[in-house]
């Protein structure tokens, strides 16, 4: 390895309206190395990487980007690409109806007298596969080869411009393992070249596994940079490094009062919805008990969600075994309202695209989820439905000047409260809140977590799925770890900590 | 100006929709020299449109839902054709013929219906099948021949309100008519007015609603008047009573019931409406097969009123009928738009044409006129979106005629934040207007 330096990223901060999303980080990134960077979602790598590939414009961001020695202000993706700096996003950018050849060349199709050059196209791409240890027709679609062959298809597209320094976004994130090893592989050969690669992944065994050097980033912030060899890193190490900061008290004082078992999930099986071979939730078993809050944690893609929503009237995937029993009895919920007849509710962690509709006011999301309720033969009583959106308005402390406003003009933490109290009037026994303070602010994020503990108080079920460590902690009383579609692990609020937690979260199920 | 605000139930763009009518139509009266508002000529525009503006409603209920549906000139087209030659051949009596569209008309929406909710096929594709399919079921059946339909049949399209009672110089039953509609106007005034001070909610003065009702009340009673005394033998028309019967229960159902909500649910974000225990399927189902029954009934009045079915009955129908409710505020993207609006936006494109063609403007440009009026009234709307601000369209026809549930006058109509610009607003409509 040549210890020269070809990427130097000095004090690049970045701010949104409102939020500075990076504040003083610096990156260097070493010639022909594998630089791993790692951090909790919403840490900050994306925006960071979103900055060096130019998607975040010069003059976007204040500090100097220092690529092979000279300052460079790239205006958009192409400058950067035109430098050698190529992106492969988590969501991969390829066009599932064109070739692989095609697709290799989009926009930068070589042509003869303006028609393009096939022959040199497909030479090319052979030539290309054989460096990534692909073996297909040029001609195959997208849409026909695997994940895993798709990815090694986006490398070989960074390869024709000639990258050099190619940076991947959780490119294992949807590999099983042998491709995945099949990539690592790929990415030391691609090192052993010269090709610099900085890596953004959870899984931190193939980082210990692969990396030469890990920059961690916390709050927007680089922590500290590590070197895997000198410094003797392994996983522990890299978790401290990511979750250590304090926690203050941001949660309301709570005692619980817990009851019975009522709610229980066994062997809960599903299948993937388009995929059909692939599990999103692998032979799961949770119960929760009345006045309990119960927290989920698993990183992004883990199957939280997945599982959340496949109990919740099988509107996720394609149920395969598994049973649901509500106070000891089994019952089938093959549809949301037959979910919500059972008393269920499912807060979404998208608020906009799947939990509200924009165009409607509060006063109408309110009543949306149970409108039998305020229906008087076949009027639905708008009187009565004032009366219950204002009723929740005042409880939840809903900052809005009328229940009549739409609910698109309200911030994050209001429309958040609006979805609640839509839940709340179905009067759930059990509520799932998926992500419940995603995008909302400290101080509404203080008030939610009291609503969640009121209704914990009540007798309640609560599922608090959440990618925040430190939410988790301070609201449940028990938290399941969830990796790659399995619970991997259930532990009491006295055993839990960030680093037991993260241990769980990401390493495969030894520990289960 | 303060004054003719709190008029306007204290929002000024309430009546908007229906000042752009007003003044079109004061427009037409002054240019052609008094022969828009006569009793023979409103006559015509309620028969000559009111098959269309029955579309118009069945369409903003399947556009908001989020489709289109292309075929419903064509259906209306087939169920003339299968019905005239049923009641010509078969001899059974008109109202059997009139039961027998209507029953055709259903089981062409289940046809419909089943391709676009369970199958899942846009309904742009199934719709436009729909086009092509009953066109040339419709040749077909007729032989592409015209086919004559009986006296009875024709009172469905043509016919006028009897005259019944004491002769007062007034069609009696178009009087009856007019009172009973002004007394539900003021009717409804006292019951909503009753509402705000239960709530406790601010009240307008007693003269504003005295002077909103009484302007309202003077359009009824002179059309009334327009109406109750036309030519011997003419009234208020038949279709126009049928018109008028279904906005209320549409105006009604998409506005009060739990299936009206659904329907705005689902144009508004379909997943959301999935998650809170929505069936979109059946919903879809639901807008499609109605849309065709309404355009059933819509081609038995047409057929009705020009007396024999043909086979180019309905050509365009669905383009009428789809611009007169983009016209009335609703959004291509689906969850917005409301019965009322449309049919007001039908009458504005009625009055248009009929305005045109008083004022001896030939049809090539009446088309290119009413083009430009489609245009710039949705541009309008977009651009006033695309400005961050809330749509035009959507504001004027948005809390018709006030309605209960305490919305306090003169609260603050907040602008959508720009990142929702596309969203517009969706509104109810109160139906008795």
């Amino acid at each position: 390895m040549n210890n020269h330096t070809i990427l130097e990223m000095r004090s690049i901060t970045k701010e949104f309206p409102g939020v500075k999303a990076l504040s003083d980080v610096s990156l260097e990134v070493q010639a022909g190395e594998i630089h791993a960077i790692c951090g909790e979602n919403g840490a900050g790598k994306s925006t960071l990487m979103k900055v060096l590939s130019g998607l975040y414009p010069y003059g976007d961001y204040s500090g100097d980007i220092v690529f092979q020695g000279e300052v460079v202000e790239f205006k958009d993706i192409r400058a950067s690409e035109a430098a050698g700096i190529v992106i492969i996003h988590q969501e991969l950018a390829l066009i599932p109806e064109l070739s692989i050849a095609e697709n290799i060349f989009l926009g930068n199709e070589p042509t003869r007298f303006g028609v393009i050059d096939w022959d040199y196209v497909n030479r090319t791409t052979l030539d290309l596969m054989a460096r990534v240890g692909l073996t297909e027709d040029p001609t195959t679609k997208i849409k026909d080869i695997g994940v895993g062959k798709q990815q090694l298809v986006e490398i070989a597209k960074a390869l024709n411009k000639s990258v050099k320094l190619l940076i991947l976004d959780e490119p294992t994130a949807a590999l099983n393992e042998s491709d995945s090893q099949h990539l690592l592989d790929l990415m030391a050969g691609l090192r052993s070249k010269g090709i610099s690669c900085i890596m953004i992944s959870h899984k931190l065994n193939e980082i210990e596994q692969i990396a030469d050097s890990i920059t961690i980033i916390r709050d927007g912030r680089s922590i500290e940079t590590l070197h895997v060899k000198n410094d003797g890193v392994d996983e522990d190490r890299i978790i401290r490094g990511m979750v250590g900061r304090s926690l203050e008290s941001r949660f309301p004082d709570h005692t619980p009062s817990i009851g019975e078992t009522f709610f229980e999930v066994r062997n809960w099986t599903v299948g993937h919805p388009t995929v059909p071979d692939r599990l999103v939730c692998k032979n799961s078993s949770f119960k929760v008990r009345r006045g309990e809050i119960v927290g989920f944690a698993g990183l992004m893609g883990a199957g939280r969600t997945e599982l959340a929503r496949s109990v919740f009237g099988r509107s996720y995937g394609n149920f395969k075994s598994g049973q649901i029993l509500i106070n000891g009895k089994e019952v089938t919920l093959r549809s949301v309202p037959q979910a919500i007849d059972a008393g269920l509710a499912y807060v979404t962690e998208d608020r906009k695209s799947l939990g509200l509709n924009l165009l409607d006011d509060i006063k109408a999301t309110t009543v949306s989820a149970d409108l039998k309720k305020i229906t008087r033969g076949l009027v639905v009583d708008k009187d009565e439905e004032f009366r219950v959106a204002e009723e929740y308005r005042k409880s939840l402390r809903t900052k809005t000047p009328s229940v009549n406003d739409g609910v698109a003009t309200l911030s994050g933490g209001n429309q958040q409260k609006v979805v609640l109290s839509k839940w709340m009037f179905t009067d759930p026994e059990l509520l799932i809140l998926d992500e419940p303070t995603r995008g909302i602010d400290v101080g509404a994020k203080y008030e939610i977590y009291g609503i969640i503990q009121r209704l914990a108080d009540q007798g309640k079920g609560v599922i608090v799925i959440s990618s925040e460590l430190p939410e988790l902690l301070g609201l449940s009383d028990r938290i399941y770890t969830i990796f790659e579609g399995a619970i991997t692990g259930e532990l009491t609020r006295n055993e839990a900590n960030q680093e037991s937690l993260m241990k769980l979260m990401t390493a495969s199920r030894k520990t289960a | 100006m303060k004054a003719l605000k709190q008029i306007l139930g204290g929002n000024t763009r309430q009546f908007g929709m229906i000042f752009a009518l007003v003044a079109l139509v004061v427009f037409f009266q002054w240019q052609t020299g008094g022969k828009t508002l006569t009793p023979g000529n409103m006559m015509n525009l309620f028969n000559g449109n009111s098959y269309i503006l029955i579309l118009a409603i069945g369409m903003v209920l399947v556009i908001i839902a989020g489709h289109i549906d292309l075929s419903v000139g064509s259906i209306a087209a087939f169920v003339g054709i299968v019905v005239a030659i049923a009641m010509r051949d078969w001899g059974i009596p008109w109202y059997m013929g009139v039961i027998l569209g209507l029953v055709l008309g259903a089981v062409i929406g289940l046809w419909q219906g089943f391709w676009v909710a369970y199958v899942g096929i846009p309904a742009f594709i199934v719709t436009l099948a729909g086009m092509l399919l009953f066109r040339g079921a419709n040749q077909a059946v007729g032989d592409s021949n015209t086919v004559p339909v009986p006296e009875g049949f024709r009172y469905l399209g043509a016919g006028y309100l009897p005259e019944v009672g004491p002769s007062t110089g007034y069609n009696n039953l178009t009087v009856l008519l007019g009172l009973a509609l002004v007394a539900f106007v003021i009717y409804r005034e006292i019951r909503s007015r009753r509402k705000l001070e239960k709530i406790g909610a601010e009240i307008p003065p007693t003269w504003v609603p005295v002077v909103k009702v009484g302007l309202l009340c003077a359009v009824i009673l002179y059309a009334t008047y327009l109406f109750a005394t036309g030519r011997p033998g003419t009234s208020f028309p038949v279709p126009g009573l049928i018109l008028g019967v279904l906005v209320i229960i549409y105006a009604f159902v998409s506005n009060k019931t739990i299936l009206g909500r659904h329907v705005y649910a689902v144009g508004g974000n379909r997943h959301a409406a999935e998650l809170s225990g929505v069936q979109s399927k059946r919903v879809n189902f639901m807008v499609m097969m109605n849309m065709s029954v309404l355009a059933a009934l819509a081609g038995m009045i047409f057929v009705g009123r020009s007396t024999a079915s043909g086979p180019s009955d309905g050509v365009g129908w669905e383009l009428d009928a789809i611009a007169a409710v983009f016209i009335g505020g609703a959004a291509v993207s689906g969850g917005v738009g409301t019965v009322v609006g449309s049919i007001i936006g039908g009458l504005v494109m009625a009055v248009l044409n009929n305005g045109l063609q008083l004022l001896g403007i030939g049809a090539d440009l009446t088309q290119i006129i009413k083009g430009l009026v489609l245009l710039v009234a949705v541009a309008f709307d977009v651009y006033n979106k695309s400005q961050g601000k809330p749509s035009i369209i959507g504001l004027l026809t948005r809390n018709f005629g006030g309605g209960g549930g305490g919305r306090k006058p003169d609260a603050p109509v907040r602008e959508p934040a720009p990142t929702e610009q596309a969203t517009g607003t969706k509104e109810v409509i109160s139906h008795d207007v």
